[in-house]
């Protein structure tokens, strides 16, 4: 974010001659920022100061004019190079690359035939440096550098070998987006000596173009603009390009140079931390009136990008046909194209102003428009640094443009006061657990800036920020002042006692049983984005009312075509199964654990309460209102082999049955038992689907074999099987109380089959069920072990088979208490079902 | 008995006499040596212990012979049948030992040859939430919980960041439909602080394990949905030390006891001070001038953020700010679990190949 050549890091700051970048990085990461990157650069030598000493123009038959040259390097004999630049004339000092460099690209350097001459290196351009992107003509160093020997080395006197240092700057350190603010820190981490590149403001008098502030609507009864430093400066030439140092510079720090007005407001913002506008003065009618934009007013910006503006965004606008009539530009985000410096400009008008945060932040997230203006206002930028940096960007421009500067400049100053805030001392030691004293605290406050009001014996200090520290308003951003400039690591590491606990809740606990046990029973988990697309619906044969189909929707979805969030697990889970099977994976069985969303109602909204303030149990209430349901589920979907085949042992392919099984062990997990019933429910196959359900009734899933068409849909191999369950509704059954265990019987059983014909539609478990309810007390295990359909039973029937256990608590069972067992067994089913006993 | 009951029978005699005693004695013993299996065996012991054996036919006579004589005759016939039974019994124990290690011999299965079952597995990020819920479940405190879609007061104004401050966009969100829903998929898991401290009275000790949402696009390094954990601790009289007690506390849990960290001072909105928490490399362990590719050589690894929790976050939530101190910390778990599994690409946690799973067991 911000980048730091180590060499103008060290105009303001004591910088130790040998240090690194990495130390440069590490001293300021100790102080809270983050290092990004160390930026080496990309050419190395030899490339050394060169004189011209002859220049020959040679035409070549493709029209070209190339220059055949004698430059002295510094060696006993000129070498000869080949040039096709023609900016530049016999006596001239440039910078030559020999052969051996590499220049950026990387490009390496040899003697080489062209033209007819060995061309014995290469005379530089900007571009070819990598300094700058002017690539027209050959770098002819200027009179600054005269005195640099012929041959000596030219990478050095440029700077072109430096390192940067490029850090991240957190959200509330706006300063440190310049050198003036890094160096500072710098300071801080390593005791150095800071001079400070902001000079005390000059005083003004009297006035200079005039400028009026009439905001309409402050954002939060702030007012939009505070400040507005203007000063002109007449007969510059500002079309021309800046100087090579600040170009190098512009280039380090990640900007192209441009123009000599554009490059110095440029400069002057990195070097301190204030954004500044040059307006060319022939194209605004003074005065100028910073307001509010009307709505639907209109400004081209200077990125060609016509913006239609709303009664938010703060304008700076000048005054042709009555005060504030033209809109010039977007206040600290972006200028307009109307009134931008061009090669005829000679005039220049410098602003240097104070806009709110939360102004520039509005307008610059609604255009989308991030500048380093805008990065610089949303994060705070110092009050009083606007008339040192006009200042200094006049100056430079005076320096380097020629012309004069106006004087006085124009100081709109409405800054509103900086109280003071009251701090009391013993918080450091209650938020850190370090007890520094008074003392050690008010050097650190005061090497900050803060000035600091109260006795070191006194318990409260009534301590002002400074003004480059918008983001120090309360007694803990002071707290971690002191934290971190003492350092973190005298913080020692002590465990804190939290009072006994009583593990993982029961809901916990459960969800975690789930999963287990689907993996034990050879199931794969895996975690799919919860991102849905509406073709999903019809690819699982939702009916149009399905309330499936009512899925919460993402304003800003990543991929468009998936707007919706999940209202069902396999939604998602299925196209895993599918990427599985794709990668060869063909006997594959996954599940998922997740939440789905079900809106609360269309169009919900939450309220938003003020910010970090208690809002009150009603519109907490309310906030909960509005969000979706969100329940957990587990799905679990087979294909493939469930067992695969090995020798002696055929495979056993995943079915419907183990979809079911798996369904009804996870209730079972929980101590729950679930009813198996027959079901038409998409996505499952309608003759292969079962509704699961609670002894209450309630259905809490479906299991079975997908629908064919679903299979088709997806991808899926035929006859892919899978689950759905409610891990919220099966969670909410699981009894509170303790299991009641049963007395252990250790009288014999007794032991039967029975089979019985029914009619070809009656389900399995209801038969068992009318056999165990039939049999009586008896009865302790009933299970289907057989199905049989053939001539002897006739058609449209089939016979069931059954094997029955009985067993009394109290005695062994006689012949007549299994008589009578089994034919109220037979009696049930044959009410129930039209069970016949099977002969 | 005998009708015929002579004393002087010939036959007798014969049978009785010490040499045919012997001789079958003998006969009888090496028949029953040579029995190679236990079929020949009990041939053997049909025919010389049998009734039809000569000692078998000798010992009914000896009941034809004088009463003076039987005794005798009895002692020497017993002893022979004696020795017969005793040899036949050897025998049997060694050829049932011989057949019952045959039969195990004859029953050798190739082992190497598979059930064709399978286990399953279960994902690896889900097992390290619960192993980092173990470890502070096992200091007392409790795993909390929220929603994923969640009201943006939650999300940022309850957790002190402003609507328009640049933190806001530091995550980029989204956003439930329609516009100004004040809905988000939630980009941290740090709502569920305010949840926490809303439905409990301090002391509070949560830890919660979840699901988060930003819009990042996913390649090797980021994914749109991802885990975090969330600490907070709020309570009478907590610290900084606290927070970095604790903090050197779970670390050694994940990564050892040796492991190490440091904090460096970093801004969140919700805490003050704010730090970024670093482990130590575990693999180059810091060593100067070391390729590391855990680290990229620097020797840390950035784990996560915290800090103590934001006065502002405490009012919010309707906690005395002046009475209470508490901290708080997150981590990425994605980024736990490559770094900590050496996992080079975030396509493999997030695409759900069951290859991926398999790996890891059921214990991380």
């Amino acid at each position: 974010m911000t980048r730091i050549p180590l060499t103008w890091l060290a105009e303001y700051v004591d910088v130790a001659p040998g240090t690194t970048a990495e130390d440069v990085a590490n001293s300021l990461v100790a102080v809270g920022l983050e290092e990004e990157a160390i930026h080496r650069p990309e050419l190395t030598g030899p490339i050394v100061v060169g004189k011209v000493l002859t220049l020959e123009p040679e035409p070549q038959k493709n029209g070209k004019t190339i220059n055949w040259c004698l430059v002295d390097v510094g060696e006993s004999q000129p070498r000869g190079i080949v040039c096709g630049a023609h900016n530049f004339q016999p006596g001239d000092h440039v910078v030559v690359a020999l052969p051996g460099s590499v220049l950026p690209g990387p490009f390496p350097i040899s003697a080489r035939k062209t033209y007819g001459h060995v061309s014995d290196g290469m005379i530089c351009s900007v571009r070819e440096l990598g300094i700058g992107d002017d690539h027209e003509g050959i770098l002819v160093l200027g009179e600054e550098f005269s005195d640099a020997p012929i041959g000596s080395d030219a990478l050095q006197l440029l700077g072109l070998n430096e390192e940067v240092v490029e850090v991240d700057v957190t959200p509330d350190r706006g300063y440190c987006l310049s050198m003036r603010g890094i160096a500072r820190e710098y300071a801080h981490a390593t005791g150095g000596t800071f001079t400070d590149p902001a000079r005390v403001e000059l005083p003004r008098t009297g006035a200079g173009f005039e400028v009026q502030i009439a905001d309409n609507n402050p954002l939060h009864a702030t007012p939009g603009c505070d400040r507005f430093v203007a000063q002109i400066v007449r007969g510059v030439r500002a079309a021309q390009p800046s100087p090579a140092f600040m170009q190098r510079r512009l280039n380090q720090a990640g900007m192209r140079p441009i123009s000599l007005a554009v490059d110095v407001t440029n400069y002057v913002m990195l070097e301190l931390g204030q954004p500044l506008h040059a307006y060319d003065l022939a194209k605004v009618a003074e005065p100028i009136v910073v307001r509010r934009a009307k709505p639907g007013e209109q400004v081209t910006t200077i990125d060609a990008v016509e913006r239609t503006l709303n009664d938010e965004d703060l304008v700076i606008s000048d005054s042709p046909q009555g005060p504030g009539s033209r809109v010039l530009g977007l206040a600290g985000v972006m200028g307009g194209m109307g009134s931008e410096v061009t090669p005829a400009t000679t005039d220049i008008l410098i602003e240097g102003a104070h806009f709110d945060a939360v102004t520039v932040a509005r307008t610059s997230r609604r255009f989308r428009l991030h500048s380093e203006a805008s990065k610089r206002f949303e994060r705070g930028v110092d009050h009083n640094l606007a008339p040192a940096a006009v200042q200094r960007t006049v100056e430079l421009l005076v320096e380097y443009g020629g012309g004069t500067a106006d004087q006085p400049a124009t100081d709109l100053d409405q800054r509103p006061a900086t109280p003071g805030f009251e701090f009391e001392v013993d918080l450091v030691r209650r938020v850190t657990g370090v007890g520094y004293t008074a003392g050690q605290i008010r050097t650190i406050l005061e090497d900050i800036g803060a000035e600091v009001q109260g006795s070191n014996d006194s318990r409260t200090w009534l301590v002002t920020a400074p003004s480059w520290r918008p983001d120090l308003v309360c007694a803990v951003d002071l707290v971690e002042e002191v934290a971190r400039l003492r350092g973190y690591d005298e913080i020692p590491s002590q465990l804190p006692l939290a009072p006994p606990g009583q593990g993982l809740t029961s809901a916990q606990r459960s969800r975690r049983s789930i999963s287990q046990t689907l993996a034990e029973s050879g199931l794969n988990e895996v975690l799919s984005y919860p991102f849905i697309g509406p073709d999903i619906f019809d690819a699982l044969q939702y009916p149009q009312d399905d309330s499936r189909r009512q899925a919460l929707r993402i304003l800003n979805p990543l991929r468009e075509e998936q707007p919706f969030m999940r209202t069902s697990v396999l939604a998602t889970l299925l196209p895993v199964l599918r990427r599985n099977v794709g990668r060869g994976l063909t006997d594959a069985a996954v599940f998922e654990v997740g939440m789905v969303t079900h809106p609360a109602r269309e169009d919900a909204i939450a309220p938003i309460p003020p910010l970090a303030q208690y809002p009150d149990e009603k519109l907490i209430a309310e906030i909960e209102r509005a969000l979706p349901h969100q329940p957990l589920a587990v799905a679990g979907a087979l294909t493939g082999y469930r067992r695969l085949p090995s020798p002696g042992l055929p495979g056993q392919p995943a079915t419907w049955r183990d979809a079911v099984a798996l369904a009804v062990q996870v209730a079972q997990v929980l101590g729950l038992e679930l009813t198996v019933s027959a079901a038409e429910h998409p996505p499952w196959h309608p003759g292969r689907c079962a509704a699961l359900s609670l002894t209450t009734g309630e259905v809490v899933g479906y299991a079975g074999e997908l629908h064919p068409k679903t299979v088709d849909a997806l991808e899926l191999p035929e006859r892919t099987a899978a689950f759905e369950l409610s891990v919220d509704a099966l969670i909410a059954a699981i009894s509170t109380q303790p299991v009641r265990a049963m007395p252990i019987s250790t009288y014999p059983a007794g032991k039967e089959d029975l089979a019985l014909v029914v009619p070809e539609e009656v389900a399995a478990a209801d038969v068992q069920a009318a056999i165990r309810d039939g049999a009586g007390p008896l009865i302790e295990d009933v299970r289907l072990f057989d199905v049989y359909r053939g001539p002897q039973i006739g058609s449209e029937k089939k016979s069931l088979a059954f094997a029955l256990r009985y067993r009394a608590g109290d005695r062994t069972l006689t012949a007549a208490d299994l008589e009578k067992a089994r034919q109220g067994a037979i009696a049930a089913a044959a009410e129930g079902f039209g069970a016949q006993l099977r002969s | 008995m005998s009708k015929h009951g002579s004393t002087t029978d010939g036959r007798n005699e014969t049978l009785l006499a010490p040499e045919s005693v012997e001789a079958a004695l003998a006969a009888a013993l090496e028949a029953i040596a040579d029995a190679r299996d236990l079929a020949q065996l009990k041939e053997a012991r049909l025919a010389h212990d049998g009734d039809r054996s000569p000692l078998a036919r000798a010992n009914q006579s000896i009941g034809r012979l004088e009463p003076s004589q039987r005794a005798d005759a009895g002692k020497l016939i017993g002893g022979a049948r004696g020795r017969v039974r005793a040899a036949i019994a050897a025998r049997q124990e060694v050829l049932q030992a011989q057949r019952d290690a045959q039969i195990l011999v004859e029953e050798t299965v190739d082992v190497t040859i598979p059930s064709g079952e399978s286990l399953g597995a279960r994902h690896p990020l889900q097992l390290l939430q619960e192993r980092i819920a173990d470890v502070f479940i096992a200091m007392g405190w409790e795993v909390a919980e929220g929603p994923e879609v969640e009201a943006e007061w939650f999300n940022f104004d309850a957790l002190n960041i402003a609507p328009d401050h640049p933190s806001r966009q530091m995550q980029d969100s989204f956003y439930v439909a329609p516009e100004n829903s004040g809905m988000v998929l939630r980009t941290h898991t740090s709502p569920v602080q305010a949840r926490a401290l809303l439905d409990r009275e301090p002391p509070v000790f949560i830890v919660c394990p979840g699901k988060v949402f930003r819009t990042d696009e996913l390649d090797a390094t980021h994914t749109p949905v991802f885990h975090q954990v969330e600490g907070l601790a709020v309570a009478e009289g907590l610290t900084m030390a606290h927070l970095k007690g604790t903090l050197d506390h779970f670390s050694q849990a994940m990564f050892g006891a040796e492991a190490v960290t440091r904090l460096r001072p970093s801004f969140f909105p919700f805490t003050e001070p704010s730090a970024e928490m670093d482990v130590r490399c575990f693999n180059c362990h810091g060593e100067v001038g070391v390729e590391c590719r855990t680290c990229g050589g620097t020797g840390w690894i950035e784990w996560g953020g915290c800090g103590m929790v934001h006065p502002n976050v405490l009012r919010a939530c309707g906690i005395d700010e002046n009475r209470y101190t508490g901290f708080a910390f997150g981590m990425g778990l994605e980024r736990t679990l490559m770094f900590r599994h050496g996992v080079a690409d975030m396509h493999d946690i997030v695409e759900g190949d069951i290859r991926f799973s398999q790996q890891f067991g059921m214990e991380i």
